[in-house]
């Protein structure tokens, strides 16, 4: 494995993702991303100055709609997986900026 | 003292006055029951996908050619990740990479009565945000989608301005173009326009940029204005007394002039921004381009010069009218109907603009007819009321919208007609107030002025003033 993940990004990258990784848990982590990473490496081996680069695999564009309303009052059905409801909205944990 | 230099760009986000969401078929209105325009794409549903309205694409278009942007005809949309409860799916829809519209610019005016150009680094197109209620005792915190995935334009400008009052010129005339391509009603007060400021100092003359922050929650000029001027002088004591800005997101508070910081260097954000793989590729054809450039509508340097060249305006008059588009169509729809545009103008300069700072009111808000302001002015013009009732009727159109013909009708209004009842009530006047007369009579003319004011009074103001004076004049000269 060329490359090698160090603890502070395995770290980083966790407060990123939100994620609690145990020991065990980051040392595979490191393992797995450092061969993500060496899979990338191969992949820039060949040249591609020449070609555009694709955000798309399929040659389709312009995929519109109209600007009408269709929906009905939808807040039955969008609530219904809450885990905590008061009312009408969703209950979280305080989040204040 | 060393002088500084106040360094200014602004991040404006604007919401699209779209029917729908940008990637749904929910309403965008506002005020509906919590979470009652929210459906599994807007609430980030796995499974769910979106799929772009149009209108908002062409919205964009329109604001980036008044704005003079290069469209990027070949655009697309990214990820932008970050956790926030107010976004259901862990990721906002926006534009990093290919931003629908680049490098444009506006003219202001400065205070000094010059130009300068302001630069518009770009335009990208996004989605806005649930929303998040705190209880202030509580544990919790309430959502409600919303707003969420309603559609935002994010136009940013170059580091170009130096005041605030460059500051407000600029959001002024960016607010004018938009309200006038119906793209938004650009109400700061209602968050349908939100600007951040950001903001460095640096010594006059020198090169490069002092460290900048960022300032979020203005909702009013004012608040933009005292904030800029606050930030400033805390950027300059920093710098006086050795310490150093710090590179961070501030929030402004307008009740306490203060702003906080909210987010420190130490843990900025790393939005690891992504193509977005759900939404396909935008391209604008030629066509679409110049159909979008021909419906544009009129803007305001064109209305202003029309009004003065077509309507004989005089400036200040133009200025004013056009300085909002609901008054500008106001203004046209009224002199439509009755082809008399200086009276149309008088009316909107005069009695409309008092009424509305009597009652702190913005122009968006009026709602009556040009029908009934028209009706009105010919009323007057025929002289079938005389202008004091006018004056009282058009406090009634302005509130209510009253039809001016009924009401005039119903209260019993009508000027008095020259009809043997005016001159009886004049005749009784000149014989109860024989002094007056006298006075009149022995070259104090001016003696006349406390007969006529008798005469409306005693007639409840509908006599014709004019008439009443030139049958006074017949009377006391006979």
């Amino acid at each position: 494995m060329a490359n090698v993940i160090s603890d502070e990004t395995i770290e980083y990258v966790g407060i990123l993702a939100k994620l609690e990784l145990s020991d065990e848990e980051k040392e595979r982590a490191k393992k797995d991303m450092g061969e993500m990473l060496d899979y990338i490496d191969k992949l820039n081996e060949l040249d591609t100055t020449n070609v555009e680069p694709m955000s798309h695999v399929f040659p389709v564009h312009n995929v519109f709609r109209e600007d009408i309303v269709t929906h009905e009052d939808g807040h039955e059905d969008t609530l219904a997986n809450a885990p905590e409801r008061n009312g009408d909205s969703f209950v979280v944990p305080k989040t204040i900026v | 003292m060393k002088q500084y230099e106040t360094v200014i760009g602004l991040e404006v986000h604007v919401e699209l006055a779209t029917k729908t969401k940008i990637f749904c078929s929910c309403s965008t209105a506002f005020g509906g029951a919590p979470n009652s325009h929210t459906c599994p794409v807007c609430t980030g549903m796995p499974g769910s996908l979106p799929v772009l309205n149009k209108q908002v694409v062409e919205y964009a278009i329109a604001v980036g050619l008044a704005t003079n942007c290069t469209i990027t005809q070949h655009c697309k949309f990214d990820r932008k990740n970050y956790f926030y409860p107010d976004n259901p799916q862990n990721y906002q829809i926006s534009q990093l990479y290919l931003p629908i519209c680049r490098d444009g610019r506006i003219e202001i005016e400065t205070a000094e009565g010059g130009k300068k150009t302001i630069g518009i680094h770009e335009i990208h197109m996004e989605e806005d945000a649930g929303k998040l209620v705190h209880d202030e005792w509580g544990e919790n915190s309430l959502v409600d989608f919303n707003r969420s995935g309603v559609p935002l334009i994010e136009i940013v400008s170059e580091p170009d301005m130096r005041s605030a009052e460059e500051v407000i010129a600029y959001l002024e005339k960016l607010r004018l173009i938009i309200q006038y391509l119906g793209a938004s009603d650009c109400k700061l007060q209602e968050g349908s326009m939100r600007a951040d400021v950001n903001l460095s100092v640096r010594e006059v003359g020198a090169a490069e940029f002092g460290t900048r922050t960022e300032m979020k929650n203005l909702n009013s000029f004012k608040a933009i204005a005292r904030a800029i001027e606050g930030e400033r002088e805390r950027q300059i004591d920093l710098i006086e007394s050795g310490e150093s800005v710090v590179q961070e997101t501030r929030r402004w508070d307008d009740t306490k002039e203060y702003s906080y910081a909210m987010r420190s260097k130490e843990d900025a954000q790393d939005y690891r921004y992504f193509p977005e793989p759900d939404l396909v590729p935008i391209v604008i054809e030629d066509a679409w381009l110049d159909r979008i450039r021909e419906a544009q509508p009129e803007l305001r340097d064109e209305k202003m010069a029309r009004y003065l060249e077509e309507y004989k305006l005089p400036e200040y008059d133009a200025e004013i009218i056009t300085g909002d588009k609901h008054l500008a169509d106001l203004f046209e729809a009224t002199t439509e109907l009755c082809g008399a545009p200086k009276k149309v103008s008088n009316w909107l300069m005069g009695e409309t603009m008092r009424l509305m700072k009597e009652a702190d009111m913005d122009p968006e808000n009026l709602s009556f007819s040009p029908e009934n302001l028209a009706k009105l002015i010919k009323l007057v013009e025929e002289r079938v009321i005389n202008s004091s009732v006018a004056k009282e009727v058009f406090e009634q159109i302005f509130k209510e919208d009253m039809d001016p013909e009924k009401y005039v009708e119903e209260k019993g209004l009508k000027t008095m007609a020259d009809d043997g009842a005016l001159r009886a009530t004049i005749e009784k006047i000149v014989a109860d107030n024989p002094q007056s007369v006298e006075d009149y009579r022995s070259g104090k003319k001016k003696a006349i002025g406390f007969l006529v004011g008798q005469t409306m009074k005693a007639t409840q103001g509908k006599a014709d003033p004019g008439m009443v004076n030139q049958i006074l004049t017949e009377i006391l000269q006979g």
